[in-house]
């Protein structure tokens, strides 16, 4: 075995550690430990991503060396480790960009207490991403939960308590669901590993016994982490807790958070139960038509809304529709799309929360259009932040944005039967973005008269704007090379696949283009 | 299938009471009554998984009496599933009862809807 396998069991420990050690430092050392630590744990995750995609290669890590059935695993693709990386840098990001409202927003003797939260935020992320055990997925799930409750409550007012218990009572339906799904898994094939479960799953399958309580185990797992991502009927949590928590927050709540329930799904259907297995559930159709609803709902609700960050929140609901719209598209095509469309709107997301708030800053701290007038002026790099995230997620070609949406259209072409929705409500909901996001550019580019407002030059938030400009140059270089990281996730997804049937609709596609 | 419900009716109990657990940390407006819905979901939980390690005849997994047939016991892992959920239970319980004390203090009321007025006003 090679060292640089050991690294995804150590980076899980490192942050599990810092978060310990974190709640007796002062308040600097714990901001430095944290920046030290998300570098140390991406540069660890750039090694095994390197590993894994020259050789090609997936392995199993046994924890403690107790082997299959009863030790606990990890289990390490090329997916895996570029999405840990992913995850490290843009939590970097979102906390560098936030740290002026940080300081603003809590208590100087509170700030080790948010850094502890942030280091068990990832290190609950990474073990989500690399667990290949459900019950182990199910614990970290909860201190995800926990740690996020603790990202909203931490900027004491009366609206982050109520946006709080909101967020945590769906959360907690969610994780109910959740681990009685795994229960119910567990007593089905009597086994906690994924790789297990899979091999019982495909022969329980086979002879044809116990269709009802699978099913009922795959819809009730799948309720469960839809609840906790937000899909669309259980979104009304979002933007309480989005828009009312301090910066930094909101840009980890949206845009990995969220995500992480959403890979361990992915997870489930391609490990746990295998694709063809959860294709011929039926729930993907459930899936296909919420996400469609939510692409045009959390549209229409961020065109209601007069505060801009509520409105961002509000988007999010649509674009985590467009991911469950993949899954139900039913394809590997599409589900690459999803996984593409995770990245590109951590990304955006993230980058428009931060300029966001460089926007209101310049704006007596209102977060409503009208004081936001001319906005873009005052605070240049955060208006040039604001537009590169708002045409991404418009889909304007050079962005992310535009390649998720284009490969979202190119997998509806291969399903016959939901082509016709899927692209109706894409270009629906394109045009949605288009009116609430562009509307917003406009009127941060509209000159207003007496400039009585402050304005920030980038001398004066040095730190803020590199972040803005490291999130710009990041989201152009997610949207330029899409072609390598799409190839990646292909990659990481086929190597996933161990025995489930190839996908008969792609081949026929290339079998016609040949 | 009446059947199969009369002789697994510790699964069915399990069941019914997950869904007034759900139904009440969903449907409850007051917030103690949420947390007390919460915690009768988690325990049916932990029900269901005991109903399903117990086979009948047999004993818990400490070895007495020199005895190391498999036979003669009971399958452990649910419990240890149980008492790993028991823990995220009592964590995620003081979590809410914590956000409560906090709301109480602030707003004088633990009913979600009035907090939900209360801030309606505040915000005109």
């Amino acid at each position: 075995m090679e060292f640089v396998q050991n690294f995804p069991a150590f980076s899980i420990m490192l942050c599990l550690f810092a978060g310990i050690v974190s709640s007796v430092l002062k308040k600097n050392a714990a901001k430095w430990l944290n920046t030290i630590l998300i570098i140390v744990v991406g540069a660890m995750s750039v090694a095994v991503l390197y590993y894994t995609a020259s050789m090609n290669t997936v392995y199993v890590y046994q924890m403690g060396r107790f082997s299959a059935p009863w030790g606990n695993e990890l289990r390490i693709g090329c997916l895996e480790a570029g999405t840990a990386l992913f995850f490290c840098i843009i939590m970097l990001l979102s906390l560098l960009g936030g740290r002026t409202h940080l300081e603003e927003d809590v208590e100087s003797s509170r700030h080790n207490l948010y850094y502890v939260l942030i280091n068990l935020l990832l290190s609950s992320l990474l073990a989500l991403v690399y667990t290949n055990d459900l019950f182990t997925a199910y614990v970290f799930v909860e201190i995800n939960t926990i740690a996020a409750c603790g990202l909203i409550m931490v900027r004491q007012n009366g609206r982050t308590i109520e946006a709080a218990i909101r967020y945590m009572i769906m959360s907690l339906l969610g994780s109910g669901m959740l681990l009685l799904g795994i229960c119910m898994l567990y007593d089905l094939t009597g086994h906690l590993l994924m790789s297990n479960i899979h091999e019982q799953v495909l022969s329980i399958v086979a002879e044809g016994t116990y269709k009802v309580p699978l099913l009922v185990a795959i819809a009730i797992i799948s309720v469960g982490l839809a609840i906790k991502s937000a899909l669309f009927p259980f979104h009304a949590w979002l933007p309480d807790a989005y828009g009312y928590s301090t910066v930094s927050s909101a840009a980890i709540l949206s845009s990995l958070v969220s995500k992480g329930y959403i890979f361990l799904l992915i997870k489930i259907i391609y490990r746990v139960l295998g694709f063809e297995v959860f294709h011929d559930s039926g729930i993907i159709n459930v899936f296909f038509i919420f996400g469609l609803c939510g692409m045009i709902f959390g549209s229409f609700s961020a065109i209601r809304e007069n505060d801009i960050k509520r409105m961002i929140s509000f988007s999010s609901v649509a674009q985590i529709g467009y991911i469950y719209m993949g899954f139900g598209l039913g394809t590997k095509e599409a589900m690459i799309a999803s996984i593409y469309h995770i990245f590109a709107h951590a990304v955006c997301k993230s980058l428009l929360f931060i300029a966001s708030s460089g926007l209101t800053d310049v704006s007596n701290r209102s977060r409503h259009f009208v004081d936001l007038t001319g906005a873009a002026y005052r605070n240049k790099i955060a208006g040039v932040g604001f537009t590169v995230g708002a045409l991404s997620m418009v889909g304007i070609p050079l962005f992310p944005g535009f390649i998720s949406k284009l490969l979202f259209a190119q997998a509806s072409i291969l399903n016959h039967g939901k082509m016709l929705p899927a692209l109706i409500v894409l270009a629906i909901s394109t045009i949605l973005n288009a009116i609430y996001f562009l509307k917003t550019v406009i009127r941060i580019y509209t000159p207003v008269e007496n400039g009585r407002n402050l304005t920030i030059t980038f001398r004066q938030q040095r730190l803020f704007g590199v972040t803005l400009l490291l999130f710009i140059v990041f989201s152009l270089a997610l949207g330029s090379c899409s072609q390598p990281i799409v190839d990646l996730i292909r990659q990481g997804l086929e190597s996933e696949i161990i025995s489930s049937i190839p996908n008969t609709i792609h081949q026929l596609a290339q079998s016609l283009m040949i | 299938m009446g059947a199969n419900l009369l002789c697994n009716y510790g699964e069915s109990v399990a069941m019914l009471l997950f869904g007034i657990g759900f139904g009440n940390l969903l449907l409850q407006s007051n917030l103690i009554k949420k947390i007390i819905g919460l915690n009768i979901m988690d325990t049916a939980i932990y029900l269901f998984l005991a109903e399903k390690g117990y086979i009948s005849g047999r004993v818990a997994p400490i070895i007495t009496d020199g005895v190391q047939d498999v036979n003669k016991y009971i399958n452990p892992i649910p419990s240890g599933l149980v008492l790993t959920g028991i823990v995220v239970s009592v964590s995620v319980t003081a979590l809410m009862l914590s956000l409560s004390i906090r709301l109480y203090r602030r707003y004088h009321t633990l009913n979600l809807d009035k907090v939900a007025m209360i801030l309606k006003k505040e915000d005109k």
